[in-house]
Formats: C-alpha cells, structure tokens, sequence
C-alpha cells in the first residue's frame, strides 16, 4: 500500500485553472465561435408518440430561398447504432438510425433543415410535409410488457435488444446464496415499492455542436460533450467516415450530469456540413432540450429484507422495472447498477438476488444521469432499512452501523454484477463511513430531535437519515491516458483526454501533476478533450475521472520525473535515484538544478530528446466513495407542504484533491437531488407530449429554495486512487429522496413511495394514514 | 433600424432588425460572455446591467434599450485586473461550468449598487432569478457576501 505523506499542492483550494476565463466572460464555450457562413440546423421533430412515416415531401422547404440541405431517411445513411457515449462495444443496443421510417415518441427526428438563418429554417419545417400512419402507443411500463402490446421495435436491423417483440430492453438477474430460504429463516421480515418520475437534468448549456471543415477538408466537430472520443467513433460509424477524417474539440461545457455522455446530434451538422462544405450549428432551444434530449430512467423498484431479531441482515432482494423510453441507449447498464451500486453497501447479508428488466415505451428517452440507477435504488433500499429498524425496534443509525461494509471487506455483489455483465471483485480498501454517520448525526442533533415530533403551530419537525456508496470508474473497461511534456521554462503540458464539463477535473488533474513534478500550479498547462491533441480517455462519466484519469496523469508525471531525474543526474554528478523534484528545482545530495536548466539540456545540449511522457490506466476495481445523509424537515400537517431546513452529507471521497471543489460537488448533487425529490417532474399527456418543456413548467430548485447545507469531508486515504482520492461527483444525488422520506415519516409517520414528494401527494398520503 | 448602446462605456451605433433582443445583438457584437439558457427569462444566463439594473437580455428588445448605457461581464475587469466580485466567485469555489455566472454576477452587482452589505437572504432573493445545475447556491452565495465585503473595503481606501 502506498504510504500517505504531506502534499504541496493536493488538498489545497488552488485557483480553478480554467477560472479567470469563466468570470470574465472570455469566448470559451461551442456556441462563442461565430464561424462566416454559418448555416443554422433545425430538427423536425414527431408529433406522434409512435407513428410510421408514409411519405415525406421536402420539396416546398427545399425550394425556399435560403434552405440548403433538408435531411430525412431517404437521403441520409440508415447504419443502425446507439447514441449512448459508452466504451466500445456499447452495452446499449443499436436501435437508433439518424432518420428513420418510423417515429417513437413525442419529439423524435423526422428530417432535418440547413438554412442561412434559424428563422428560414423554422419556416422550412413548416413546409414538409409528412404523411403519418398513427400506430397505437405504449405509455407505460405495464403497458410495454402486456400481451398484444404494440412492438416498438419491430425493424430487423436493430441489434442487442434482449426481447424486441415483448418491448424488452434489458433483462438482469444474479443470486447469492438462497434469498427464498434466507427469508423464511429471517425474524423479520419488510417489503417496499417505490416509483421515481419522468425528470431531466437541465444543464443551463442546451446541447449544441457547430461543425466546420478544417483547413485540409476533416470534418471539424466543436461539440458540448461529455465523451469526445465516444462522439468521434460513433459519428464516423454512422456516417460511415473514417475516424482520421473527424476531430472532436471539447471547449467548456455549460454542465453535462450525464445528459451529455449521448451522441445526440453531432451526426447531423457533420453531415450537413459534409455535404455543403460549410459550417453548420445545431443548438437546442429549451424545449427541444426537454422533449428530444436525455431524462433520467423512471423505475419502480421493490425491496424485501429480512433480518434477525438482533439487526443483522439475512437476505435482499431487490427487483427493478426500468422504463427506457423509445431507445434502449444506457437501459442495460442503468438498470443493473440500480443493485451494483446499492446491494454490496449491506454485505453482510449472506443471501442477496437482484432481478429486474428495462422496457421500451413510445415516451422520452432516458440516458444517463447522474447517479445513474444507484438513485433510483437507494430510494426502496434505504425506506426499507428505516421500516426495518422501526419493526426490530433499533435507532435506523443502529441498524445501519450493524450492517454496513467496512475496510477490509468485501461483497459478493462486485463480482456478480457489472456494467451489464459480471463485475470486478474488490476488496473495500478504504472506509469511513462509520466516522461519517457519526459526525452527520452529531451535526444535525439526531439524538435530540429523532421522535420528537416537535410542533410548531401546523408544522411538525423530522429528522431523517441514509447512507450510500457509489463506485470510481467503471473496473477493467475505462481507459483513460494522458500525456506531458516539459517545457524549456520548466512547465509542463499537460495533455488529457478526461473531459471536463465544469466538474474542475482540468484543476484537479494539474495538482496530481504539479503535486509529482514538485512544481506550482500554475507551471501546469492543461489541455482538455481535442481528439486531435490529447490522448484518449472515455470521457467524464461513471465517477471516473478523479480516479481512472488522476492514475493516468499520476503515471505520465511519474514517468516525466524519471525523465528528469536522470538528465538531473547528469548535471547534478549523482544517482538518478538520489534525485528528488521540489520548488521547481531537481535536488541531488550536493547541489540542486533548476528544472528550467534540465530542459534546455534536454532539448539543446546534450543526447538531446523531448522530455514527455503518455501513460495509460484501466482500473482493476471501483473504490466506493461513501456518504452519510442527514435532513431535518417541517411537514405542515394543513396542507402537506414539505419544508426542508437543514441537510448534513458527510462524505468519504478519500483525499479530496480540492477540497472546494469537492465540497461544490456535494452541494450541487444534493441540491439537484432535492428538487428530484420535492418538486421536478416532466409532465406528460395521455398522448405523450411532454407538457412542461420550459424552466418556468419544470422547476429546477433556486437560490430561495435550498435549505442550510452542510457538506463534511471525512478524510480518507485510498491506497489505488491518486494520492489517495476517490470519487466524489454523482454519489450526493442519491441522498436527497430516502433522507427526506425517512425525515417525513419520523414528522408525520407517512411513508412515501412516490416522487416527487409534493405537497398534494403528502396532504393526500397524511389522509389516508 | 439604428440604435445606439454605451456598451462596456464605449459608444456604439448598431444596425439591428426590429424583433432582435438585446441578447442577440450584444452576441452578434461580439459580447459572447452574455449567455442564453432558456429565451424565456426564466434562468437569468442572459442577465446585463441596463442603466446599472440586471435585466434578462432576452426578454428585452434590443430597440427599447436604444440610447441606455450597458454592462456585460466582458466590461467588470479593470483591463487585466478583476473585479472584486469577479475575484470572489473564484476564491469561494462558486464557479463551475460557468454557464450562469455571468448573470450572477450582473445580479450581484444589481444587489450591491441598492444594498452595500446584504443579508444571505437579500443575496438568495438577488440571484433568484438567476439558475444554477452545478453549485447548489451554496458557494455563490457566499462569494457574493466576500465580493461585498472587498467591495466595500475598496471603496473606503
């Protein structure tokens, strides 16, 4: 195990690298390149939730003055694939054509216009003309798997779809020991159902890609993503390009939180400008973003526990019903972390099943979002350990003490179950999640106000709590590389692949670097996600960057210092291993050199070579981060209104490398995850429009609405993180449903099974009790 | 049509269509830093001091504005030196895609010309038109209490 030692620049709030450039407003985001002639790309969207395309008719849009390529399936290549931006092969199945001769949900690409203007573009899909036949529509998950169901995926092309005639996406089911047997020997025994809604990430930043031809006529795509290598494989294989005839730019990105690890549109203005040689735009108004971009997978899910009369675990079963909506992009992976990242976090119990499936309906199509199913399951998994506590008479912190996993310990779970297939066995190799549950309930006064139903006038005072893990990366798949090369003033370049949407992973990327080199931040220069310039990574999703990129820059900078070391070693009449980088000078036993010195050496004077380095990393296992929720809530019995007043998340993400921006991704988590919890919802008509596509329809929580929160870093050391960190950025948004659920119950002792947790659904719940 | 906008204190005369908003033409004039997230005035992206008032861009016609003195967040920095809030949004973490900082910022500095030393809540009701996905409000808010502070020890020096 690698020694813990003191740091110069890890664990230090340094200035965000790209930070001077955000607030000055500086041109750094896709849509702050304006290109000459750039044609402004406009999609048609279906207003049939499932319906086949009879006839289009393009030739009035075609003829307007201004239109300067209309794209449907008749002109555009038919290759079937996933726009899930995944490691390849994909674990989605390849059930998406760029247009195709059928429609599946409100909102899905019928053709698309190239014009001068956004405006004649608008008017040229007035134009089209579209011959529908209706086709009747799947609206629900039960609906989905019913007998005579409509099938959603009839075409023979698709590829990787479990049961296409029975709507079925994904099917998934792993056993450890005897569940049924572990029941019936289990003292006590709880079951509970929950069902999560329709909800969407709403990045401030739409989707938008701007293509160009470069110079040398490669199709140029400067693109909001999230996975830039992904778009660029995928791209090419949907349009049928090699891949050495595209490059993707990742620029800022006005947030992602996984709605963009999709291919989503850059097939279409790379064709577009393909075709025209000219640049072209697409960019996602607010309502398209809600209709036709990502969602997070609606589930219902059942857990049964059982357990001794002394709180230890016996058996777990947990069954999850996905919804994927029309496409099955993310339905596989999703669906099976809802048990991967829940299950092992309750190791103990030596009988464990989790079965479940995900089906298609013609509604909006979910991806990836984070927390990616952990959400969905922590719901169920941790209201049933608060109504298990409750029936075995133990504190809910009690039973979860009794029964979480700690160092040194292991869970079937890991290797059982993966990213859409077995996992990776791994033993817990860093753990404090104990100190965690300890420190939040001090901070929220859990022994003085759990029970007490304290009133005040109508409002009565709950405390709630629940515990989660979540994973780093996703083990022996991920790849990330980067690359550095020293400078003749004794900077670096540091050349990464991860991808960084906002997340600060460029910052923290160049600590671990600067941290290696012995040099200052700011003699990092970093530069991120250009599939022409930097080495490959998969991209900022699965909570990888931090630990799967961080292993990838620790190795390139390790590999520089050795560079160094031994030209050093030249100078400096010593060992190479005598030699040790610090202040930005390479330190021998009699005498120091500048690390300035050292590279004009190497590039001027003597067995001259670029001092650089590129390393690779695959992760052998998934560190969990882990996290402690407390919430104090008021429930006004009058009127059902929730008002959240104080959240305490104390978290384990090993060493935080920025402890700020650690912190921010917390609070930003658990900030989104409470609006999941008490207010968004995409509301959609019996014929599935989506009915709220705007930020005033769909609330996303305010500055006015957010409660007191407190975030505290429990310090940890992972001994295969870079310099000891884990993860940190999806795990806070699992918190936010079950804490505030268990809070209500202890208020008002109504269990809600449902989000949101809106005022009508607890007035009508507290009148049903 | 032809209207004149002190944009950043430099004059300007600029050629618009009737209907364009002034988000639109700040973005054509090269003032990138305004950003768009809705076109509806309901994330505050687009925010600009009109007169020294935070007005969402997108909601204003370009024309009514003819002849007002605008701020954008290209216009805050002292040529190469930021402006307290500005330095204050990094120093606290409360930056990070950057998408709406720009709009906060304006709203910010909407606040801090009415009231030099708000109260948290008077900061959260500030900036409560103004939408962020990444922080969770926590840190801005904070920043804004510190870039009040510098501001205010600015101008007594």
């Amino acid at each position: 195990m690698t020694e813990r030692r003191a740091f110069d620049v890890i664990g230090k709030n340094e200035m965000k690298v790209d930070g001077v450039g955000l607030v000055a407003g500086r041109p750094k985001f896709v849509d702050d390149l304006k290109l000459p002639g750039t044609l402004a790309v406009k999609i048609l969207g279906s207003p049939h939730a499932h319906a086949r395309i009879v006839s289009i008719d393009t030739s009035r849009a075609e003829a307007l003055p201004g239109v300067v390529a209309v794209l449907t399936h008749k002109n555009t290549p038919g290759t079937r694939h996933t726009t899930a931006g995944q490691g390849y092969p994909e674990p989605s199945p390849y059930d998406a054509r760029m247009f195709d001769t059928k429609v599946r949900f409100v909102g899905d690409r019928v053709a698309a216009v190239a014009a001068e203007t956004e405006a004649i573009g608008e008017e040229a899909l007035k134009q089209i003309r579209v011959e529908y036949e209706e086709l009747p529509a799947v609206l629900s998950m039960d609906e989905a798997r019913a007998d005579g169901a409509p099938i959603i995926h009839d075409e023979k092309d698709a590829t990787g779809i479990y049961d296409a005639s029975r709507n079925i996406v994904a099917d998934v089911d792993i056993d450890v020991g005897d569940v049924s047997k572990g029941f019936e020997e289990s003292d006590v025994v709880v079951e509970t159902e929950c069902e999560t809604q329709y909800a969407q990430h709403t990045p401030i930043e739409t989707h938008l890609v701007l293509a160009y031809l470069d110079s040398d006529e490669r199709i140029v795509l400067r693109t909001s993503t999230q996975v830039p290598f992904h778009v660029r494989r995928i791209v090419a294989y949907t349009l049928g390009i090699p891949v050495h005839r595209i490059r993707v730019i990742k620029p800022r990105v006005g947030g992602g939180f996984g709605t963009k690890q999709e291919v989503l549109l850059e097939d279409i203005p790379a064709l577009v400008t393909l075709r025209t040689g000219r640049p072209a735009l697409l960019h996602l108004t607010r309502a398209e973003e809600f209709t036709s971009a990502r969602t997070r997978h609606p589930m219902r899910v059942r857990v049964k526990l059982g357990a001794m009369n002394d709180g230890s675990l016996h058996a777990i079963e947990m069954e999850g019903t996905s919804n994927t909506g029309a496409y099955g992009a993310h339905g596989l992976t999703v669906l099976a972390n809802t048990g991967s990242k829940t299950l092992p976090l309750y190791n103990k119990a030596p009988n464990a099943h989790f079965f479940g499936q995900a089906v298609y309906t013609n509604l909006a199509v979910p991806g990836a979002y984070r927390g990616y199913g952990a959400t969905q399951g922590y719901f169920p998994l941790e209201t049933a350990m608060d109504e298990l506590a409750e029936r075995l008479g133990m504190d809910p912190i009690e039973l979860r003490r009794k029964n979480h996993i700690r160092l040194g310990e292991t869970s079937p779970i890991f290797e059982k179950l993966g990213e859409g297939r077995e996992g990776v066995s791994q033993i817990v190799k860093s753990c404090e999640l104990a100190k965690c549950i300890d420190l939040g309930a001090e901070r929220i006064g859990w022994a003085e106000k759990r029970g007490k139903r304290i009133r005040n006038g109508s409002w009565v005072h709950g405390v709630g709590m629940s515990i989660m893990m979540q994973g780093s990366g996703i083990p022996e798949i991920d790849m990330a590389a980067a690359t550095i090369k020293m400078n003749e003033d004794g900077s670096f370049n540091l050349l990464v692949g991860a991808t960084d949407i906002g997340t600060g992973s460029d910052t923290i990327l160049a600590q671990m670097a600067a941290e290696v080199l012995g040099v200052p931040l700011v003699k990092i220069v970093v530069t991120s996600s250009d599939t022409d310039m930097t080495p490959f990574d998969v991209g900022a999703y699965a909570s990888s960057t931090t630990y799967v990129s961080g292993n990838a820059v620790v190795k390139a900078a390790k590999n520089v210092r050795g560079q160094i070391a031994a030209v050093a070693a030249e100078l400096l009449g010593c060992e190479v291993g005598q030699v040790e980088l610090r202040n930005e000078q390479a330190v021998g036993p009699s005498g120091s050199v500048t690390l300035e010195r050292v590279c004009r050496r190497a590039m001027y004077e003597a067995g001259q070579f670029q001092i650089a380095a590129t390393e690779s990393f695959v992760p052998h296992e998934s560190p969990p981060p882990f996290l402690a929720n407390f919430a104090e809530v008021a429930v006004d019995e009058t009127t059902g209104q929730i008002k959240v007043l104080h959240y305490v998340a104390a978290v384990d993400c090993g060493v935080a490398i920025h402890p700020k921006q650690a912190e921010g991704q917390v609070e930003g988590s658990i900030v989104n995850g409470l609006g999941y919890a008490l207010h968004e919802e995409m509301i959609i008509s019996s014929r599935g429009r989506v009915r709220n596509p705007s930020l005033f329809d769909y609330k996303i929580p305010g500055a006015l609405d957010i409660p007191k929160i407190d975030v505290i870093l429990v310090d940890s050391y992972e001994p295969t993180g870079p310099m000891g960190a884990k993860s940190v950025g999806e795990i806070g948004i699992n918190g936010p449903i079950p804490t505030l659920a268990n809070a209500i119950y202890d208020a008002v002792g109504i269990r809600l099974h449902e989000t949101p947790f809106t005022a009508e659904r607890v007035l009508s719940a507290m009148k049903a009790h | 049509m032809t209207i004149t906008l002190t944009i950043n204190g430099i004059e300007k005369k600029i050629g618009i269509a009737p209907g364009a908003t002034l988000l639109e033409v700040l973005r054509h004039e090269g003032y990138v830093g305004v950003k768009s997230g809705c076109g509806s005035g309901d994330c505050g992206a687009c925010a600009v001091l009109l007169n020294g008032r935070a007005v969402n861009s997108c909601l204003t016609l370009a024309v009514r504005a003819d002849g007002a003195s605008i701020t954008t967040v290209e216009g805050l920095a002292d040529g190469r030196n930021l402006h307290p809030m500005q330095k204050a949004f990094l120093d606290t973490g409360a930056v990070q895609c950057g998408y709406c900082t720009p709009g906060m910022l304006m709203s910010a500095l909407d606040l801090l010309s009415r009231i030099p030393n708000p109260s948290d809540e008077e900061i959260r009701e500030a900036i409560s038109g103004n939408l962020c996905r990444c922080t969770g409000y926590v840190k801005q808010v904070e920043a804004i209490r510190a870039g009040a502070k510098a501001m205010r020890s600015e101008r007594h020096d």
